[in-house]
């Protein structure tokens, strides 16, 4: 995601020359090649996220489009209230693309997790939330954030992940997009874990219970119409996500419900206010804290054999 | 200073009392706002920056962003002098529901301010950023960014101060209003810092001390060119609540009103009326 990200900002770039890009000394070769192409839209700020985005405010000011880019949680956590007072109350069109979100950076320890940046963030006025699952998402996520005139939160993983759909529709941001049909159980979620979902749910399939996925990618302003439409006759509702279950997508879509009068019952399955445990791949960390496609199915079936549920 | 300077940089402390005084508050940042009068007298008033009252977003204007937002009122009544707005009205309206000036300046309030402050270790990176987008688009410009000691005991300052040397920022201008008193004592006492000329110069700035209440000087390094490739910071030694000798250099008047008997100081020290208090 993180070279899908690079590879549209630089078109972007060479179409543009407000759009700007905000180093904070972390990235991959490919923004070498950005710096080389593009020496006059590339600032390094080195290890000072705070002054980046503020800066980024500055640059605003003047009609730049500046992307302040490093991993979700210098930005989400340690940059907090210069995205909260100087791009949010200003209501700057700075874009702040967050990487390795959730889990993937799975062998640096809750230091490196983002599981509660979307709970920090989604709270802030005028900010936009996109939080993509794949390369080709992160290339329309970018394109509309580039459109959108204000701030914009992009919520990315890291490099080698896989497609999620071969032939993605367009525009992915005006609805909340069924990734897999079903009927018994309607499970949303969001993030580079989506993969994990789609493979739950074929376990799911083994058991009898079929799953209908939803892959949410914009978190805010979020999709409550499509919400209410894709909820419509199945009660069983589940939220998956690499996040606290408390702030994160789990939490949004239960406020939803109870504001619109969505029947059935949630199961949100996330850290349950914890920070996540162990190391070793991203897969290895989401299977210790039951968020691999084992642990989720598992989590999913429990649920449905209690009476309230069955 | 001319005899109309004077009487200016007067009628400029005593409107932000009144302002403050006829504000829906209880409490001001009196003293913060009296140590950077000549300060932003010289900016706005005798137009040490370039700007129109007319087109408040004219692109080759030089900018201010008062990092130490808690001193709006300075702020506020320096604009008006210049012409932004009436000051009449800032007078009868300062924290009022439905008014524009707030204890701390907002982008979006008014015509004129440059940034959002309030949070301490903000402005100057903002600054920067400012600094940057003139010299990617060519604008010859200044960028000034007024920032508190107390303030600099903020962490993002430095942050700030390292990247502006970084990119040879020579159009920015950070004035440090030295007043040496923050709200729960001396800034020495609560950070044990008093000199802060050999920080910035190790930092790579050009450095320049000056009395922050002498309108002569403080005008003629602010327009001066910075030297090349090089960010300047004007240190101005200031009183906080120049002026007013009951609340000058006290930690305890950092965010209060008068009271009754406190009031008649004022009015002595401010020169105002009954008739003006009413």
């Amino acid at each position: 995601m993180q070279k899908a990200f690079l590879q549209t900002l630089y078109d972007l770039a060479e179409e543009d020359r407000n759009v700007l890009m905000l180093s904070a000394d972390n990235g991959i070769e490919f923004d070498k090649l950005f710096k080389r192409d593009f020496q006059q839209q590339y600032i390094e700020f080195g290890i000072a996220e705070c002054n980046m985005v503020g800066a980024a405010a500055g640059l605003a000011s003047y009609g730049k489009i500046p992307f302040v880019h490093t991993a979700s949680n210098f930005l989400a956590y340690r940059a907090y209230e210069f995205i909260r007072n100087d791009v949010c109350v200003q209501n700057a069109n700075v874009k702040i693309v967050g990487f390795g979100s959730g889990l993937a950076n799975s062998t640096l320890g809750p230091s490196h997790h983002s599981t509660e940046d979307i709970g920090v963030l989604y709270s802030l006025p005028n900010l936009t939330i996109l939080s993509v699952s794949s390369p080709l998402e992160t290339e329309q996520a970018i394109k509309e954030a580039y459109l959108i005139k204000g701030p914009v939160y992009i919520r990315i993983g890291l490099v080698g992940e896989p497609e999620i759909q071969e032939n993605l529709p367009e525009n992915i941001f005006k609805k909340n997009n069924i990734i897999r049909d079903g009927g018994d159980v309607i499970v949303f979620s969001t993030g580079s874990i989506i993969s994990e979902v789609l493979a739950a749910a074929d376990l799911l399939q083994e058991s009898g219970v079929s799953a209908k996925v939803i892959n949410v990618n914009k978190i805010k302003p979020f999709h409550k119409e499509s919400l209410i439409e894709v909820c419509a006759g199945i009660s069983n509702i589940v939220t998956v996500e690499e996040h606290n279950v408390y702030g994160g997508l789990g939490s949004i879509i239960a406020d939803i419900m109870v504001q619109e009068g969505i029947g059935g019952e949630l199961l949100k399955i996330g850290l349950h206010d914890c920070f996540a445990k162990g190391y070793g791949t991203q897969h290895d960390v989401q299977n210790q804290n039951g968020l691999d496609r084992v642990g989720i199915s598992e989590s999913i079936l429990a649920r449905l054999k209690t009476p309230n549920l069955a | 200073m001319t005899e109309i300077d004077e009487m200016s940089v007067k009628q400029l402390k005593k409107d932000i009392f009144l302002t403050a005084y006829h504000g829906r508050t209880e409490h001001a940042h009196l003293a913060s706002a009296f140590s950077l009068v000549e300060i932003l007298y010289a900016l706005y008033v005798k137009r040490v920056m370039k700007f129109k009252v007319s087109d408040p977003e004219w692109r080759d204007r030089d900018r201010l962003i008062l990092s130490k937002g808690h001193g709006a009122l300075a702020l506020y009544s320096s604009m008006a002098m210049a012409g932004f707005f009436p000051m009449e009205t800032l007078k009868k309206s300062f924290c009022h529901p439905g008014s524009p000036y707030g204890g701390e300046p907002h982008l979006h309030d008014l015509d004129g301010i440059e940034a959002s402050t309030g949070s301490l270790g903000h402005g100057l990176s903002i600054g920067v950023g400012m600094a940057l987008a003139s010299k990617i688009d060519d604008v010859k410009n200044k960028v000034f960014v007024i920032i508190g000691d107390g303030e600099s005991q903020e962490g993002t300052i430095w942050e700030a101060a390292m990247s502006a040397k970084n990119f040879q920022l020579d159009n920015l201008t950070v004035i440090l209003d030295q007043n040496e008193v923050q709200e729960m004592g001396t800034v020495e006492e609560v950070s044990g810092i008093s000199d802060w000329t050999e920080k910035w110069k190790s930092f790579g700035w050009e450095v320049i001390v000056v009395d922050g209440h002498n309108l002569d000087e403080l005008s003629e390094i602010l327009a001066s060119k910075n030297n090349i490739n090089t960010p300047r910071i004007v240190i101005a030694k200031t009183v906080k609540g120049n002026g007013v000798s009951l609340i000058e250099r006290r930690s305890d008047w950092h965010y209060r009103m008068p009271n009754k008997k406190q009031l008649k100081t004022f009015q002595d020290k401010l020169n105002i009326t009954d008739s003006e208090l009413a």
